[in-house]
């Protein structure tokens, strides 16, 4: 019997037991509560995401769906597109047209349902003094005055999807792993929250929610991709997946859309039409800290 | 069947010895029974919370838990400087203070898992972590070995020490043919751990502070120096407080022990702090911050200067034999040792590994209420576990706890 089967033959007996239990306890106790308890206790048996049959996915987000509704009482949509064919994701970014004003990080957080508690942010905008370089430790990535600053010049990190990520190489379960679009993605439910990857990042690219996340209903994006901004629990790592619920529908990133400045330019690298293939090809570009060889699908470059 | 009769009256006796004792006894065990209920209340807070009523941080996202989980690896691992010469050297001076070193691996170990499990952010999911039911990330990631060494280790602390006292339980001598082999694995095991565990953070290019040849080696002799000096004052207390005869040579001799290792300890600090500072690049910036503090943030200084003046003058006394063998000095000695690599096995080496952070930010951490009460819960654990561990095996060795011995009672009545 393989771990499928066990665990589908133990959830089935656990639930006529508890499905008993609650009955017989509580005349309150609604077809909705019993659904609820069933899904509760798939959800907290299944395999890893990575490891599911195309069908063994569907399943899961309709489960996750009907939670949501049985929840909130209101639907939201989440797919489980697999990765296209032909198809590597690849970002740059212009820091000679950045002028920080953050409308891709507020983008960011409204996409992809973060924190609102924490003010969880994935992508960092540095504001760095012109003729020094990249002086990370003399750099300001909290600022709050008006921008662009005489004088200074902005970059911005996010998690750039590595081709050689460490990240996953150190997660003891193989919560997180790179897709064959180059997607970096996490399977927030198969997280055990070691946050081992967060330490073997170089780029500050992962985020830990501390405590549970929150997201008033109204702002919830609903929607949804399972390996990209359906709602998450505490002590689970996330991260950018450059919008995975937009990219694999053929959209730009939401930082991508919400640029005003055109500083940041998003595509596939396998199709040498597109504008990020124009860049690596007409535009001196380098990326950060390629000394530890990660290999990041992320480039900066300049007019 | 035979077997299993004497299984049941050794665990019926046992628990009939640490139920008993002195008023000094119950006060201890009370005492760590209320502090574990203390540190299980604030855990409860924590799973309730979640981790941020710890005062870990995106930017410092391991603290005082993982910090305490590598010092007592190393605890664990010191075991074998005492099988070693016991089990494969013959050295008999040991035989009494082995039991008592792997009872203390034992209980470290099981500290050392609570502290794992208390760092997890989704312990209901730990399953995922069980090779079969799990999707286990072997070879790749160094957690995965550590699960294996730790729990291996553990499973070894456990059944030779069981062997030997069970034999002895029933007025049997314990076979070699048995034990020795185990020992001899424990040798190479004890090793493993800690080399292991200091993989974990050696493998990281990310963290400069902790990419350095250097972690494993120093890691091993600041814990064979670290945990033979607990074992010598678990020694001299056990000494104070039972009838067991562990004679002073049996303690001199680990004293050496522990004096070799925080002699190689210092010299690798010395080659650590040559590298980092005489040519510093902005990799050092780690170790700046550590031991002068940087951009006005010191809150390590207080730490790091008080575990180095403890070590170097520590180590000092203990090479000159006149003050090792003075059992006074030596007991005080021992203590400074144990205190000065625990700071720096612990906040000293995890901490200033996360600041600066990969983009120079600098945030300091400082562990909240709730964190200390889960650790000082584990730490209890730890010395429950052992006290029990230890009276049992010291009321066999001293043939208190005798299966026969019960047998003959019964028979004249």
């Amino acid at each position: 019997m393989d771990r499928r089967t066990a665990f589908k033959k133990l959830t089935a007996s656990l639930l006529i037991g508890a499905g008993a239990i609650s009955t017989s306890c509580s005349t309150l106790a609604s077809d909705d509560a019993k659904e609820k308890a069933q899904i509760d206790w798939e959800e907290q048996f299944k395999g890893n995401y990575k490891l599911m049959s195309d069908e063994e996915k569907q399943d899961t987000i309709n489960r996750l769906m009907r939670s949501y509704e049985l929840r909130t009482g209101k639907t939201i949509s989440m797919t489980a597109e697999n990765p296209a064919e032909d198809v590597l994701f690849g970002y740059a970014f212009n820091i000679s047209k950045c002028q920080g004003y953050m409308d891709c990080v507020s983008a960011c957080v409204k996409e992809n349902n973060q924190d609102r508690n924490s003010e969880m942010q994935y992508i960092r905008i540095h504001e760095m003094k012109d003729g020094e370089g990249f002086k990370f430790d003399k750099a300001d990535d909290n600022y709050y005055h008006e921008v662009p600053v005489e004088g200074h010049f902005y970059m911005g990190t996010q998690c750039f999807h590595c081709d050689n990520p460490p990240c996953v190489e150190v997660c003891p379960v193989q919560a997180t792993w790179k897709e064959d679009d180059g997607l970096v993605v996490v399977d927030y439910d198969w997280c055990v929250g070691c946050r081992y990857c967060m330490a073997a990042c170089p780029y500050d690219g992962r985020r830990f929610n501390w405590s549970k996340p929150e997201v008033p209903e109204s702002e919830v994006n609903k929607n949804q991709h399972y390996l990209g901004n359906r709602m998450r629990k505490k002590g689970v790592m996330e991260k950018c997946t450059f919008c995975v619920q937009r990219s694999r529908k053929g959209k730009n990133p939401a930082c991508v859309e919400a640029c005003p400045t055109g500083a940041r330019i998003f595509g596939n690298l396998l199709d040498p039409n597109s504008t990020i293939r124009w860049v690596l090809e007409n535009k001196k570009v380098f990326r950060l800290k390629e000394d530890l060889g990660t290999d990041p699908k992320f480039w900066y470059f300049m007019d | 069947m035979g077997r299993f009769k004497v299984l049941k009256s050794l665990v019926v006796d046992s628990l009939d010895t640490i139920t008993k004792g002195s008023i000094k006894y119950h006060i201890w065990m009370g005492v760590l029974t209320l502090v574990m209920l203390i540190g299980m209340y604030c855990y409860s807070i924590q799973l309730e919370e979640g981790l941020s009523v710890t005062g870990m941080t995106d930017r410092v996202s391991w603290g005082l838990y993982i910090s305490n989980f590598t010092f007592l690896v190393g605890v664990a691992a010191a075991a074998v400087m005492l099988v070693m010469p016991t089990y494969v050297l013959k050295d008999v001076d040991f035989k009494q203070a082995v039991l008592i070193g792997e009872g203390l691996a034992v209980a470290a170990l099981i500290m050392c898992l609570a502290f794992v499990v208390a760092d997890m952010g989704g312990p209901s999911v730990l399953w995922h972590m069980i090779p079969g039911i799990g999707v286990f990330n072997f070879p790749n990631s160094m957690l995965t070995w550590d699960v294996i060494v730790l729990n291996g280790y553990l499973f070894i602390n456990i059944s030779i020490p069981f062997y030997i006292l069970f034999r002895h339980y029933q007025g049997k001598e314990a076979k070699k043919s048995v034990y020795v082999p185990g020992a001899v694995l424990s040798v190479f095991w004890a090793v493993g751990i800690h080399l292991v565990t200091a993989f974990l953070y050696q493998g990281l290019q990310a963290r400069p502070f902790w990419n350095n040849a250097l972690l494993g080696p120093r890691f091993l002799a600041s814990a064979f120096a670290a945990g033979p000096a607990l074992i010598i004052l678990v020694l001299a207390i056990i000494r104070s407080f039972s009838a067991f005869n562990i004679p002073d040579k049996t303690i001199k001799k680990i004293a050496m022990i522990v004096t070799v290792a925080a002699q190689i300890n210092l010299i690798m600090l010395i080659s650590e702090l040559f590298k980092e500072f005489y040519a510093p690049t902005h990799h050092s910036e780690s170790a700046y911050y550590l031991f002068f503090g940087l951009h006005g943030k010191n809150a390590l200084l207080p730490w790091i200067w008080t575990a180095i003046p403890l070590n170097v003058i520590a180590t000092i006394i203990l090479t000159f034999n006149r003050f090792r063998n003075n059992l006074k000095v030596l007991y005080v000695c021992c203590f400074m040792l144990f205190v000065a690599i625990w700071i720096e096995k612990g906040f000293g080496l995890i901490v200033p590994g996360f600041i600066p952070g990969p983009y120079g930010k600098i945030v300091e951490y400082l562990p909240t209420g709730i964190e200390i009460g889960v650790t000082l819960g584990i730490w209890a654990l730890g010395a429950f576990v052992f006290t029990i561990l230890a009276k049992t095996a010291i009321g066999i060795e001293l043939g208190e706890l005798r299966y026969k011995k019960k047998e003959t009672i019964e028979d004249r009545h």
